[in-house]
């Protein structure tokens, strides 16, 4: 929770007068990142291993991985600040379909301009989580409860809407080459540009939850929200602010993912759910809130898809990879209660 | 004790939730450096009371003075800017973040690094020990330190180093030693007596009359809503203050009654009525 824990990975310290202290072994310890770090290096060396002779190491095989990663990553992330805060988001499911459609029924269907129909994909995700945050926070119902009825009102809806609008549950859509490439083209041999909008997401993201004031907020309406409240802190939007932001990540996701396939389909992604949410937990997130890293989400992220995706490029059965998930959440679960201890019983012995 | 004017001061406030009257005529007051011990059993609207003063809650009657002048607080947030502070009996304090962090939760310092507003980490950390230490906790010296990995007598006085710090007068602490341990508690006391030094006006409410005696210059007992008693340091012995808490029933009595019973039944003590 310290500042030093979102340079726990790569990147280092920016302020060059701390790097001394930044990397003592408590602060690592300490970090919910280090656990997450540790289990990726794990997995990757094993099926590094297995896959040497399988392309696993090739720009083919970590372009695949990567590529899977930035969009689970990017709704990953968003999700994870509502953990920490103490909440909950599994509409990303509905949403994700929501605005694939949105944006290829606007500028495909209708051939309206690509950036209006990526504005009005980005709407529907601020709106959906708009919606969510305000009956989160208007209502005592759990948001595991409120988004998973919006999942699926919105799962429907985009169905039906998409019979009435073109009469069919999927379309396609061509970009022009500038947003193609923008949005949706290949990069050094084989990353979808999704990936450096991840890595440009991450950076934000740290500097919101680390470095930025809101961030203290976050953690403490995962930590205690009456004191929070007491603290001044402005509860109610800051958690619609959350559930905005990660269902307009999760919309951005969609529309990256229409432009890169060139044609979007209005069923729900339930798999999607599940992705981002053993993402956050391998990440080192408690479920009760109040702790967590964007580093550890990063690695817990990149974890999965390597278990997922990165399977095929090796000898191990591919139809083990869910097992292998499986073990890892659990391990990490078991893990993450460790790492929790160590933290707060933990004193730097600093003169 | 007391330096003549009272920051605070309550004067027969009567506070009622629809047909319940929870709270008759209250009337206190605290000065600047005087600590004053609100004593009462639970359920005799000592909660109500507390958020009366931090203003979650208006009067129904009566009104509330600071510095002599009528106030009414809009709310929480009022109250907490005319510096009015409540630290609860687990002290507002989040157990997995950091004491520096902890200590300026809502009004982080920043620096500017380019266009961004960065949580100026060393410069809270720095701050936060120093403010803790000064109030004589001195086992905390790492501000990167989790809050949870504390004992609870550490946290309740980080909370109230917090208060000090940012320029509260008037500090409300709830059962602060309620939790504690002996030792702990002991601990908050000094605080208690230190933030009292330091001119504030202290309401400390407990039903530990041990824990009142041992800060409090003024005392008032509260029955189902009305205060019972009034009185300054040394008035009363601890018996009568447990007696008065206990609703009027003599304690004595109680502990009569129990050893004449033990007396005709081979020693053992009366079975409490199931």
């Amino acid at each position: 929770m310290t500042d030093t824990t979102s340079q726990g990975g790569p990147g280092g310290s920016p302020s060059g007068e701390e790097t001394a202290s930044s990397f003592s072994l408590g602060d690592l310890m300490r970090s919910p990142a280090s656990g997450a770090f540790m289990g990726l290096a794990m997995v990757f060396i094993v099926f590094a291993i297995f896959g040497f002779q399988r392309n696993f190491l090739s720009v083919g095989g970590v372009s695949t991985w990567v590529n899977f990663a930035s969009t689970v990553g990017m709704i990953a992330i968003p999700v994870g600040f509502l953990m920490i805060a103490g909440e909950l988001d599994i509409s990303t499911g509905a949403v994700l379909p929501a605005s694939a459609m949105t944006v290829a029924i606007t500028s495909g269907y209708y051939e309206m301009p690509i950036l209006l129909g990526i504005f009005a994909s980005l709407a529907v995700g601020a709106l959906i989580g708009f919606i969510n945050g305000m009956i989160v926070t208007r209502t005592q119902v759990p948001s595991f409860i409120v988004t998973l009825a919006t999942l699926f009102a919105v799962a429907g809806l985009t169905l039906t809407l998409s019979i009435v609008f073109i009469n069919t549950t999927q379309t396609s859509l061509s970009a022009p080459d500038w947003a193609k490439n923008l949005f949706g083209g290949r990069l050094l041999g084989g990353f979808r540009s999704s990936v450096f909008w991840w890595i440009a997401m991450i950076v934000g993201f740290i500097y919101f939850l680390h470095k930025s004031p809101w961030g203290n907020w976050v953690f403490a309406l995962g930590g205690d929200q009456e004191s929070a409240r007491n603290a001044g802190i402005p509860v109610q939007r800051l958690k619609i602010g959350l559930f905005m932001l990660s269902s307009t990540s999760t919309a951005f996701a969609g529309v990256l993912q229409t432009i890169q396939f060139n044609a979007a389909t209005s069923q729900a992604n339930f798999g999607m759910i599940f992705n981002t949410i053993i993402a956050c937990v391998v990440g080192g997130l408690l479920l009760t809130g109040g702790f967590g890293t964007v580093m550890g989400i990063v690695f817990g992220t990149l974890t999965l898809a390597v278990v997922q995706q990165g399977i095929g490029y090796t000898e191990i059965d591919r139809n083990l990879s869910f097992l292998i998930i499986g073990v890892m959440l659990l391990i990490a679960v078991l893990m993450n209660d460790t790492f929790r201890n160590l933290a707060t019983s933990w004193s730097t012995k600093k003169k | 004790m007391s330096s003549g004017n009272p920051v605070i001061e309550l004067r027969s406030v009567d506070k009622s939730f629809g047909p319940i009257d929870v709270l008759h005529e209250i009337s206190l007051k605290v000065g600047e450096g005087e600590v004053l011990c609100l004593l009462g059993d639970n359920g005799a609207g000592k909660s109500t009371l507390i958020k009366t003063l931090a203003g979650v809650h208006q009067p129904t009657r009566g009104e509330i003075l600071m510095d002599g002048q009528p106030t009414t607080f809009s709310g929480p947030r009022d109250a907490q800017a005319r510096g009015i502070a409540t630290v609860h009996q687990f002290g507002g304090t989040y157990p997995l973040m950091s004491v520096g962090r902890n200590f300026f939760m809502g009004v982080e310092p920043t620096r500017n690094v380019g266009p961004f507003k960065v949580f100026d980490r060393e410069k809270a950390n720095r701050i936060a020990v120093e403010e803790v230490q000064k109030m004589g906790i001195t086992r905390i010296t790492d501000g990167d330190r989790l809050v949870g990995g504390l004992s609870g007598g550490e946290r309740q006085s980080l909370a109230i180093a917090r208060a000090v710090h940012f320029g509260a007068r008037v500090l409300i602490l709830d059962e602060p030693t309620a939790a504690l341990g002996v030792k702990q508690a002991a601990h908050v006391l000094r605080i208690v007596n230190e933030a009292k030094r330091r001119g504030l006006a202290v309401i400390f409410i407990t039903h530990q009359v041990m824990h009142a005696m041992a800060v409090g210059d003024h005392f008032a007992v509260l029955i189902r809503g009305a205060i019972a008693a009034d009185f300054r340091k040394g008035d009363k012995t601890r018996e009568e203050i447990a007696d008065l808490m206990a609703g009027g029933e003599s304690m004595a009595d109680l502990e009569a009654n129990i050893e004449g019973y033990m007396e005709t039944h081979d020693g053992h003590p009366p079975q409490p009525a199931a």
